[in-house]
């Protein structure tokens, strides 16, 4: 992550704007690729007289584009990474070795890192979370029922995996029926299932989980071939539902997500707002930094059984900072620093200082995060917390008084 | 594929909203009924009116915050500014004691926010550090619970029965619960109270079976049953010959664990409650006991047919009989209260006022089953959960210079529905709240708090307190026209028999009945005017 100098934005910004304001003329039928590349690149020499409105459209326009191509391709890394977790998982439980155990666990981690990223794209009713389709209780739910999954410290006779005569066959429609009780979609599935049973539970004070690979070697530990079975279906649960969501934002599913999206371009813009703000203010300072830097209670963090919490920080940050700059991958476009940038340059600045500053006190954080929030007010790892949700509420606050300012935000403050 | 489905339902409720807010014309002014022209003085469409309503949503963050216009803005209209008809004192403001124009603005209690969260946002006035603090409530309200033992320690302990994993799982998105479909057979967000009559005559929970039906349960524990809901339609005309059709529930129960609920004899009083929306409610706790019981008519001396009564319930913490202000019967006195019963009732969360697992002697497994600690949410984490049900803002009026919504308050305020819809309340002082931003405010909850007989159409025929078998509290309006935005279907009542606004103001009865027959026998564009006005608060 390069960290911009803040007086710089604008200036990329102004140079946006006359870029899109070429390729996005209202004669042209609006090309559904982003703006070209070079636009950001435009020497501030070549800088625009100050932008005039009568291009907000297209550059609005611009902007939800660009949106939607940082969803989709966020979400097929999302999907790439969790394909190779399942290919790791089957190589794993075909083979339960601490070998093929390290890969599978490496393959997850590295598959967060990628999702992690992608939940900038909540908190709206899009695709990930709409109430009665969404996925993200299926993919993303936490905390886990470990005791509805698997044996857990007081109770080993615990889970469906143990249940055998309670559900004698494991089926991926058993898993998703289970996964429903009490009408929530919240119960045993997803990424954080698959961390359970690659883990274990997190019984030590400074370390990550530690299942013994014999708990997969069957003869040896106690069903093991159902928890095979089981951690076999999670994976490819796991795929297949981040595929709906990939196609929905698929720009070629001419009836999917996406071309709503792309066409309601002020609804999406608070879309995006909310998105951000949510996430940042509410969802990542709120319920995940505030609730356990107030209860101290150990593992009340999203991946406690890796010990791999901070590194969802960084990645819920880094997705932030992708849709602010509308760059992710080779996907280079018109991001919501333009946007803001046509109506208020200083706010830019600000809003860019402090995704930039979020990002930095994310990584500020030392691992493991479950250390990293117990002690006094004034150790090391508290005081790093507290700066990360500072900085987290700051860009919350600005980005809503951005896009109040820009008039797709209206009241309101979560 | 799946997303064809979503879209489809997301275009019916969004179809559902507009025919609901903006009905196509109304010539009210002209041709008004009888009754109608006694009980206001002229329907104006009030320009000042609706300035006043785009007052009333004018929220913090306006850049001019500190400025004397923006004062101005932000401060409670004085009363004298405002034009005296019914239509401007329903659409505005509460009036409130005029102020001194050198007071400083003060955020209101309202926000505009029409989206999913609408009902989700926490009060504009709030500190930095209670901001902090609604959210951690706000975690614990929408994250599930889990079976013990688990390595979310501090948030294990479900069940072993249960009717959802979490407040938010009835309460989606602070809003508002309605009954399982055919569509929808597994939503949450109804249950079924329950009471059998002992030896001496008094009301009290079924031996088997508590006094709710738990639906759900932990692995390896029994749920109590379930229960299926027939819809049996009741047809009626409005005054002007069209047919209406509502729907009455009858239910029965099924996979009952522990042997039948009764026989046909003594069957137990069975009350179906849908999950009310939970905002605002900060506000209604915050009003002083003495304005409520004001307003309490009992033997009804004014002689317009409507009493109102208080219900007199038992406070937990302190032993004193005080007054009921949540739950559709007003059966709980604080929010605390009403969350801690919610918690062991609908989630099996005991809590320092409800210490024991709720589990009847018959149910062995379920008294068997790890507990999550003593108690499962301590006195922390629900005190957390109670500032935030007590600090979640409340949605501001919308479409307020609307003229449909202008002739609709003339109208809702003709047919005395504000009689018990209260529209003005004011919240105690400082003293007596959470938070600064709860105190001396005025706001437009559009009820009285009070009980009130509303006939045999509505009974449940089962008691809670003071409250009879026919009693109800006068529900609140705020918000009630985003329900669709927000939880996705527009049911209404305390069992979610009605389909929208009318089909609810046509099951009222008892002291309700006159102020139902003058909404059944307007024409259609006054019921649409009425209608556009109650979904505009």
């Amino acid at each position: 992550m390069t960290v911009r100098p803040s007086v710089a934005a604008p200036v990329a910004a102004l140079a946006c704007l006359a870029a899109i304001a070429a390729a996005c003329g209202p004669a042209a039928a609006p090309p559904d690729a982003a703006a070209p590349s070079s636009a950001h690149t435009a020497p501030a020499a070549a800088a625009p007289p100050p932008a005039a409105s009568a291009d907000t459209t297209a550059l609005r326009r611009a902007v939800v584009r660009t949106y939607a191509d940082i969803a989709f391709a966020s979400y097929t890394d999302a999907l790439r990474t969790a394909d190779a977790l399942q290919d790791a998982i089957e190589a794993f439980v075909a083979d339960p070795t601490d070998a093929s155990l390290a890969d599978a666990k490496s393959a997850w981690l590295a598959a967060r890192d990628v999702y992690g990223q992608t939940e900038a794209f909540r908190f709206y009713g899009g695709p990930i979370d709409e109430p009665e389709s969404g996925v993200e209780g299926l993919v993303n739910a936490w905390p886990l029922d470990e005791a509805y999954i698997d044996d857990v410290d007081g109770n080993p006779g615990a889970g469906i995996v143990n249940a055998v005569a309670e559900h004698p066959e494991i089926t991926a429609g058993l898993l998703v029926d289970l996964n429903e009780v009490g009408g929530e979609k919240n119960i045993a599935t997803g990424y954080h299932a698959i961390e359970f049973l690659l883990w274990g539970q997190d019984l030590s004070a400074d370390g990550p989980g530690a299942r013994p690979v014999t708990d997969y070697v069957v003869g040896v530990g106690p069903n093991a071939d159902r928890r095979r079975k089981v951690l076999a279906l999670e994976a490819d649960l796991l795929t297949q539902h981040l595929r709906i969501v990939v196609d929905a934002w698929d720009p070629d599913e001419l009836a999917g997500y996406r071309s709503g999206f792309v066409r309601d371009v002020d609804g999406s813009l608070a879309k995006v707002f909310t998105g951000l703000t949510e996430l940042s203010g509410g969802e990542l300072a709120g319920e995940r930094m505030a609730v356990v830097y107030e209860t101290q209670d150990q593992e009340d963090e999203h991946s406690c059984f890796s010990d791999n919490t901070h590194k969802d920080f960084i990645a819920g940050a880094q997705g932030m900072a992708n849709i602010w700059r509308g760059r992710y991958g080779d996907v280079v476009g018109t991001g919501l620093d333009a946007l803001v940038a046509d109506v208020d340059p200083a706010a830019a600045a600000d809003i860019t200082a402090a995704v930039d500053a979020a990002v930095v006190a994310m990584g500020a954080i030392p691992p493991p995060f479950d250390q990293a929030v117990m002690g006094a007010d004034d150790a090391t790892g508290r005081m790093a917390v507290l700066a990360a949700m500072s900085s987290l509420e700051q860009l919350a606050a600005r980005l809503r008084s951005a896009g109040a300012k820009l008039g797709v935000l209206g009241g309101g403050g979560a | 594929m799946r997303w064809a489905v979503a879209h489809a339902v997301a275009d019916a409720v969004v179809h559902e909203g507009t025919a609901c807010r903006a009905p196509t014309r109304y010539a009210l002014v002209g041709r008004m009924v009888p009754w109608l022209r006694m009980g206001v003085a002229a329907v104006v469409l009030s320009t000042s009116g609706c300035a006043s309503g785009r007052v009333a949503t004018t929220t913090a963050g306006s850049p001019r915050a500190g400025s004397p216009t923006a004062a101005r803005l932000n401060a409670v209209p004085p009363a004298a500014a405002l034009p005296s008809t019914a239509a401007a004192r329903l659409n505005a403001v509460p009036p409130a004691a005029a102020l001194p124009s050198t007071v400083a603005a003060r955020p209101s209690v309202t926000v505009a926010n029409t989206t999913l969260d609408a009902f989700a946002q926490p009060l504009p006035g709030l500190s930095a550090d209670e901001r902090r603090a609604f959210f951690v409530g706000n975690a614990f309200f929408n994250d599930p619970w889990v079976t013990a033992p688990s390595s979310t320690a501090g948030r294990d302990g479900l069940g072993p029965t249960f009717n959802a994993t979490s407040c938010a799982g009835c309460h989606f998105k602070d809003g508002r619960g309605a009954p399982p479909t055919d569509d929808d057979p597994d939503r949450v967000g109804l249950l079924v109270r329950l009471s059998v009559v002992d030896d001496v005559g008094a009301s009290v929970p079924h031996p088997d079976y508590g006094d709710q039906l738990q639906d759900h349960a932990i692995l390896g524990v029994p749920p109590e049953g379930t229960f299926d809901i027939a819809w049996d339609e009741v047809d009626g005309r409005y005054g002007d010959g069209t047919a209406f059709t509502l729907l009455r529930p009858r239910f029965t129960f099924r996979d009952l664990a522990f042997g039948p609920l009764g026989d046909v004899a003594a069957m137990p009083a069975i009350s179906p409650r849908t999950a009310p929306a939970v905002f605002g409610l900060g506000l209604l706790e915050a009003v002083p006991e003495a304005d409520i019981v004001a307003r309490a008519d009992p033997d009804d001396r004014d002689g317009d047919g409507i009493s109102g009564r208080p219900n007199r319930v038992p406070d937990a913490r302190t032993g004193a009989v005080v007054l009921g202000r949540f739950g559709w019967k007003d059966g709980r006195p604080t929010i605390e209260q009403q969350a801690a019963a919610a918690f062991l009732g609908d989630i099996g969360i005991t809590s320092s006022l409800h210490p024991a697992t709720n589990c009847p002697p018959a149910q062995a497994a379920c008294r068997a089953a790890i507990d999550g600690g003593s108690p499962e949410v301590d006195d922390a984490k629900l005190a957390r959960i109670v500032l935030y049900d007590q600090t979640l803002a409340v949605p501001a009026p919308r479409d307020v210079d609307d003229p449909a919504v202008v002739a609709g308050a003339a109208l809702f305020a003709a047919a005395r529905c504000d009689a018990c819809h209260v529209p003005a309340m004011r919240s105690g002082p400082r003293s007596t709240v959470a938070v600064d931003a709860l105190a001396d405010q005025p706001f437009a909850p559009y009820t009285d708090v009070l009980l009130h007989d509303m006939g045999p159409g509505l009974a449940d025929d089962r008691s809670e307190h003071d409250a009879t078998g026919t009693e109800w509290r006068t529900a609140p309006l705020w918000g009630i026209g985003l329900i669709p935005t927000v939880n996705g279907h527009d049911r209404l009542l305390h069992d979610g028999r009605a389909r929208g606004i009318a089909e609810a103001i046509l099951w009222h009865g008892g002291e309700a009945e006159g102020a139902k027959e003058r909404f059944r026998t307007m024409t259609r564009s006054e019921r649409d005017a009425l209608v556009a006005f109650v979904a505009s608060r």
